[in-house]
């Protein structure tokens, strides 16, 4: 048909190119997608049947079977009990729960760190501006690989547990990681929780309270304080009607290792460690440029109304600021949850270490590494969709 | 007019405006004591810099050992022990590449960053000069480290290492993968759904995993995919999989520039009759790049620093080599000294690379035009 049309012209009758079917947007825009579907689709078809040839000359077993059969490896440390009866599923999911356990406090320091370095170095402080600076440059042109490998290194150069170093009482740093006493288990602490929760509902209710106020009558009430005493306030008082329980799990060395207490392993440290203080020097970066992209007559506009310090921060750039702030602390969340695969690295069983030994042992490759795509995967689909839900927060509400 | 502006001064009691003699004082009065809160920051960092900074310039400069063996590095009292550098610079900067042809690296690695110096040099942003100098220069890079003519032994992609082998591998992640980057942000912005549906799928679901099980597909997958017979270079699938992963990001960084040109231009371009890659070509992308350029730099920063990855699945650049050296019971305790001569060199090409970005950002906000 193509070609009747395209011999058209050359027998005369017709005009040039316009009626040609193959100048017409509609059908080459249909033309191209059918063209791209094709490829794709032998694309993936030629792919899949390379694959179980291939599979099928090695000898290796397709399909999700594995998931339910023994894995036979140990694992360094699981928040939730494991041996190597367990299943291959099983194991992944404690690599799961490790990429977890990583993602969630690192994400939490590094804002903490990012924050506070980001204020520093708009700070009016000559000093330490400068010193924020000097970190901010430095943890960021180098690679997080060698920030967890040098931790790493340094964790496994403490000293043996005999000769650990005593940053506090009842705290140890060796060489076999971190362990610190926690309290003793008491049914009471249940209730300080809730009353946690409580309080930062009630210190949540008191600032929209005092917002409402402010706008109708203009009086200021700082709810700062007052909330921070209703969250500390709360649980303090629960726990003093509990009977104030208080015994502590205290570490001690038993043989060639502390028992008691909680342990971090070196890894986790030195893992938690590399990617917080990467991923906090982009954060930090972030924040310097939202601070900086509120206009400074603005500040000064506060200034000459006699507004403190605190609250210009508070009121006027920080609403300003998070708008700029949020969409891109949100990517670098994200960045540092895949980071945390460095755990393979370093001898942390998270969730690519456990696929990597799952691909070693059974040979299934595809399978394990499509395991680890999809949680990766749906990791950063809850990520992103949390911080879009905050981001809508704090955006400009427009009519 | 003198007659009556000197009463004026006369009847009001005036003090000539404050001035501080001593210009340092002024100036940390005005930078480090400005208010109380500032004062007891100023007075507890420094105090800390006070206590850490002598030792760490000691430690590093003072009392260092710069060259020797590691006794003398293990005597107490000592410093920094820069002598593992000296010592160890040959396998950390070039791996296991046989070290009588070491040479050839040393001039393949200054050819190429002159190139790049004269890549960076405004004088020589035309095309007609770029193309063929990077066409000249990873021929006579690449001539430089396969070798087998010219006389020169060959050596096979799995005996290359160290600092080279990281530039090779940055080098054809950039090289490969910013015009896959375009081809993607402009399948993103078709209006076709079909198209932009792949594209879609394709950079989100790469977006969302991390380098790591990329790199594990290109080592482990892929060899399966192919038929049967049929093998690539381990070195270029890694190359590939970091290319597909960087043109991801970097795609959404163009997409953003993409959608800051207006629709007007478009269709003042249509109206003329330009075809679709015409009017990309020659109207869009000029524009769109120009606007992104600080997010492509950072990308191409991300880059760099991502081809440490590979100490992962086992190829040799400078990371892994220095990690394969620092098993040497001998010299291990003297990890930190080692990782930190990587860490500048890696310090040295990122921050150069930003500083320079933010160069051509003002110049380009100068109105100045390639």
């Amino acid at each position: 048909m193509a070609q009747d049309s395209q011999s058209g012209p050359a027998v005369g009758d017709q005009p040039k190119g316009d009626t040609s079917i193959l100048n017409s947007m509609a059908f080459r825009g249909i033309a191209y997608q059918v063209l791209l579907a094709i490829c794709v689709v032998l694309g993936g078809l030629y792919l899949y049947v390379n694959v179980n040839a291939n599979l099928d000359r090695q000898g290796i077993a397709t399909g999700w079977d594995f998931v339910t059969e023994n894995a036979g490896f140990d694992i360094g440390e699981s928040p939730i009990p494991y041996d190597s009866e367990d299943t291959y599923g099983f194991a992944l999911w404690v690599g799961v729960l490790n990429t977890l356990r990583v993602a969630v406090v690192g994400i939490v320091l590094a804002t903490i760190l990012g924050v506070f370095m980001g204020i520093a170095r708009t700070s009016r402080n000559w000093l330490l501006s400068k010193v924020a600076n000097v970190y901010v440059e430095v943890c960021r042109n180098v690679p997080v690989v060698l920030h967890v490998l040098f931790w790493a290194t340094v964790v496994r150069f403490l000293p043996a547990p005999r000769q650990a170093i005593i940053p506090f009482d009842g705290a140890y740093l060796m060489n076999r990681g971190v362990v610190f006493p926690i309290p003793n288990e008491h049914p009471a602490y249940v209730w300080v929780g809730v009353a946690f929760v409580l309080g930062i509902v009630g210190a949540v209710v008191l600032g929209r309270w005092a917002q409402r106020r402010r706008e109708l009558t203009g009086q200021y009430i700082p709810t700062f304080w007052w909330g921070l005493a209703i969250i500390t306030g709360l649980p303090m008082v629960a726990w003093l009607v509990q009977g104030a329980p208080l015994s502590w799990n205290v570490p001690a060395l038993k043989g060639f290792n502390f028992q008691g207490g909680m342990a971090l392993s070196p890894e986790y440290a030195a893992l938690v460690i590399g990617v917080t203080v990467y991923t906090g020097a982009f954060i930090a970066e972030i924040v310097r440029a939202g601070i900086q992209a509120v206009p400074h007559g603005q500040i000064e506009a506060a200034r000459a109304l006699g507004l403190r310090p605190g609250f210009i921060m508070r009121y006027i750039t920080m609403p300003q600021a998070l708008r700029i702030i949020v969409p891109p602390t949100a990517s670098q969340f994200l960045s540092l949850t895949k980071n945390s695969s460095l755990g393979v690295l370093i001898g942390y069983p998270d969730l690519v270490n456990i696929g990597n030994t799952t691909l070693n042992q059974t040979g299934q490759a595809v399978e394990a590494i499509t395991i680890m795509m999809i949680v990766y995967l749906s990791i950063s689909l809850t990520i992103s969709t949390a911080m879009n839900l905050y981001n809508r927060l704090v955006a400009i509400k427009e009519r | 007019m003198n007659e009556t502006a000197t009463p004026v001064t006369k009847t009001r009691h005036t003090e000539p405006p404050p001035i501080e003699k001593v210009p340092a004082l002024r100036w940390m009065r005005e930078n480090l004591f400005n208010s109380p809160l500032n004062s007891m920051i100023t007075v507890i960092l420094g105090l800390g810099l006070v206590f850490a900074l002598p030792d760490f310039i000691n430690w590093s400069l003072f009392n260092s050992v710069w060259s020797g063996d590691h006794e003398a590095c293990r005597v107490d009292g000592v410093g920094a022990c820069w002598a593992v550098v000296g010592e160890k610079h040959r396998p950390m900067l070039f791996g296991v590449y046989p070290y009588e042809e070491h040479w050839r690296l040393i001039v393949a690695l200054i050819i190429y960053l002159s190139v790049i110096a004269a890549t960076l040099t405004p004088m020589f942003w035309k095309i007609k000069i770029l193309v063929p100098l990077w066409v000249g220069n990873l021929a006579v890079c690449l001539t430089l480290m396969w070798g087998g003519i010219l006389g020169l032994a060959p050596i096979d992609t799995s005996q290359w290492g160290g600092l080279p082998l990281t530039m090779v591998l940055f080098t054809g992640t950039v090289v490969f993968g910013s015009p896959l980057a375009v081809l993607l942000a402009l399948g993103r912005r078709s209006h076709l759904p079909g198209i932009k549906s792949v594209c879609v799928v394709f950079i989100e679901s790469l977006r969302g995993v991390p380098l790591i099980t990329i790199l594990f597909v290109a080592v482990n997958v892929f060899p399966l995919f192919l038929p049967e017979g049929l093998e690539f270079d381990k070195l270029l699938r890694v190359m590939a999989g970091m290319a597909i992963f960087f043109a991801c990001y970097q795609a959404e960084v163009i997409r953003g520039g993409l959608q800051a040109i207006p629709r007007g231009q478009i269709e003042a371009a249509e109206a003329l009759g330009l075809g679709y890659w015409q009017l990309m070509r020659r109207i869009v992308l000029p524009q769109a790049l120009r606007i992104c350029l600080p997010g492509l730099v950072n990308h191409i920063i991300a880059a760099f620093k991502n081809t440490s990855f590979v100490l992962i699945i086992g190829l040799f650049d400078i990371l892994t080599a220095t990690t394969a050296v620092m098993e040497d019971p001998v010299w291990r305790i003297f990890f930190v000294e080692a990782y930190l001569f990587v860490a500048l060199i890696y310090f040295c090409f990122c921050f150069a690379l930003s500083k320079y970005s933010q160069l051509v950002e003002r110049w380009l906000s100068e109105g100045r035009r390639f």
